[in-house]
């Protein structure tokens, strides 16, 4: 009697879980879509109405709330996301690929699992503490160090960045070469390999689309990243033209003024525009990325 | 019962400084005081800590009322009151026509505008710059669109301490009303502020960011003057001797930068937060005004 009752409890619950799953699977995908579906339909009226496209993308003036004549530029603030981003990249994918082999390779057991729990816990701090970080410790230093006539910029704000994407790169990468067979290891030991040429001729080319999605991962968190960069950046519209000068990133703009643009309104509907783009600019990195994995893994086959 | 009213109000005026402006609050807690009356007063961010010491004091004079007071920008307090979740919007600005009209149709009665104080614009430097005082016609050059004057030297204000000599402007997000005082009465209604200002998201924030950068100057309230700044004495003209700011310069109109701080009611105001703004409007109620650092209301003839 019991035995009949679980087996049909087992004949049931089979389906229950498998279309559960499945559920979980298909809801990302429809969430992505649903997330886009919104903010560009918030935007779209505006996108499609008054907004002069040539000046939305080579105007440096972003002026919405001007009395005079309202503008929509976002050149300068699209300035402001690149090279914020590119620092960030410029110091984190050596750090953090590097820290990966590492801690993967090079690291005594028992230091490993003390280093990745501290390196993990880095993940943890929330952005607006690294931003306060940013505001409070680095300004001063980079002035003083500097010269700079202020110190929350692209510099600031890119070491800021960096040090939030440096754990992810750790983690994702290292995962990524522990994942490499040890039987790899083992064969470049045995053909007399140094511990150097088994990771640069072996384990870095085994590893290669683990290790490019996590470098991804770390720069999309730089583009995306908000609190940190409102803070870190100093918020002001303008080409750089050194990395000693602030600047506004796309999203530290949607932050700062979204709260208080009428709903509705030309404004508001500029800041999901900006959101729009900054859709757009994930899905393009992302697609490149997927690209370049399937470039990688096309040659690996021949 | 009394926990149970000071809790929110405390938990919302701790919210309204630590985010300076992201989000309104105004929705939050009006389940939380149980069966006394609630008045939701959310808005500039300029009168936060006005607003705050008002609500406390009012608890002692009518103990069944409680006052929940949030910030986040003249603006998030005027969609407020458009989307029918406040009873009283503090603002720094004067309702657009177009504001007023929405706001008619959603309350079924225009808001009341009540002038609750002055408040004074003051402009900071660092404490270690030797400018004496400045002119509007300067302060022009130096935020205007078009302005010459990008060096201290050319201010005959050149510091060891800002080796750089560059101009660091500090201004506000372009749609706090604190900015659009500014704009109007340093540069009239012909002529925008320049690009590439530090934008800082509050009043407090300003007067930190140039209390730690030497070549800074900011505008900000008068009340927010703190350690490591300075508030220049203002000229209309050059060559005029400037006026220090102060409660008695603002009264008298003699210093050029002081504007009125309003409170907008849901239609016609309901009994109890009538009484309210009367209350603030008392003896009682602006000599609070005055101990924060603000200037009282000119008084209607009696």
């Amino acid at each position: 009697m019991r035995q009949r009752f679980s087996t049909r409890l087992g004949l049931l619950a089979e389906p229950i879980i498998e279309w559960t799953i499945r559920l979980c699977g298909w809801s990302a995908i429809f969430f992505v879509f649903a997330i886009f579906f919104f903010v560009f339909r918030e935007g779209a009226p505006f996108l499609f109405g008054k907004l002069d496209l040539t000046e939305f993308f080579t105007s440096v003036n972003w002026r919405p709330d001007s009395r005079i004549r309202p503008q929509y530029g976002v050149l300068a603030l699209i300035a402001g996301t690149m090279s914020v981003t590119l620092l960030a990249a410029v110091l984190s994918v050596p750090a953090g690929l590097g820290a990966a082999v590492f801690v993967s390779e090079f690291c005594p057991r028992r230091v490993r699992e003390s280093l990745k729990i501290v390196i993990e816990l880095l993940a943890a701090i929330p952005s607006v503490v690294w931003g306060f970080i940013g505001y409070m410790v680095l300004n001063p230093l980079v002035i003083w160090a500097t010269g700079a006539p202020i110190g929350i910029n692209i510099l600031n704000g890119g070491v800021i960045l960096a040090l939030m994407s440096v754990p992810i790169i750790m983690s994702v990468g290292e995962d990524a070469l522990r994942a490499v067979p040890d039987t790899y290891r083992e064969a470049a030991i045995a053909l007399g390999a140094s511990r150097w040429q088994l990771v640069y001729k072996v384990l870095l080319p085994a590893a290669k689309n683990g290790l490019l999605a996590a470098a991804l991962l770390g720069i999309g968190r730089s583009v995306g990243e908000t609190m940190a960069v409102l803070m870190a950046t100093g918020h002001a519209v303008q080409i750089p033209s050194s990395l000693l000068d602030p600047v506004r990133t796309l999203t530290a703009t949607i932050a700062s003024e979204l709260g208080e643009a009428v709903e509705g309104g030309d404004h508001y509907q500029a800041l999901f525009v900006i959101g729009t783009l900054l859709m757009l600019m994930s899905l393009v990195v992302n697609v490149t990325a997927d690209l370049v994995v399937k470039g990688i893994r096309g040659k690996q086959n021949v | 019962m009394a926990f149970v009213r000071t809790l929110p109000v405390a938990a919302l005026a701790v919210g309204a400084i630590a985010c300076g402006g992201a989000q309104p609050s105004g929705t939050a807690a009006s389940a939380a005081a149980g069966g006394a009356v609630v008045i939701r007063l959310t808005g500039s961010d300029t009168m936060v800590n006005l607003d705050q010491a008002w609500a406390e004091n009012y608890r002692t004079v009518e103990p069944d009322v409680s006052v929940q007071i949030a910030g986040g920008g003249s603006g998030v307090g005027i969609a407020g009151l458009i989307d029918g979740i406040l009873d009283i919007a503090a603002s720094s600005r004067k309702m657009e026509p177009e504001e007023i009209e929405r706001a008619t149709k959603t309350a079924g009665a225009a808001p009341t505008e009540f002038v609750v104080g002055l408040d004074a614009l003051a402009v900071y430097v660092h404490e270690s710059n030797p400018l004496k005082s400045i002119s509007i016609e300067e302060l022009a050059e130096v935020y205007g669109e078009g302005g010459q004057t990008v060096k201290w030297s050319q201010l005959g204000a050149k510091s060891p301490a800002c080796a750089a000599d560059d101009i660091i402007r500090v201004s506000r997000q372009n749609n706090s009303g604190t900015y659009a005082y500014f704009r109007e009465a340093v540069l009239g209604r012909t002529r925008e502020l320049r690009l590439g200002s530090v934008d800082q998201s509050g009043s407090k924030d300003v007067v930190a960011l140039v209390s730690r950068t030497p070549c800074a100057i900011g505008y900000s309230g008068m009340a927010y003057a703190d350690k490591g700044v300075r508030a220049l004495p203002i000229s209309k003209k050059k060559g005029e001797p400037g006026v220090q700011p102060a409660l008695d310069t603002a009264v008298n109109g003699t210093y050029p930068i002081s504007r009125p701080l309003y409170f907008y009611s849901r239609g016609t105001p309901a009994p109890p937060v009538q009484a309210f703004i009367d209350w603030t409007l008392s003896d009682a109620g602006q000599k609070i005004l005055q101990d924060i650092g603000y200037v009282p209301a000119p008084r209607p003839a009696q």
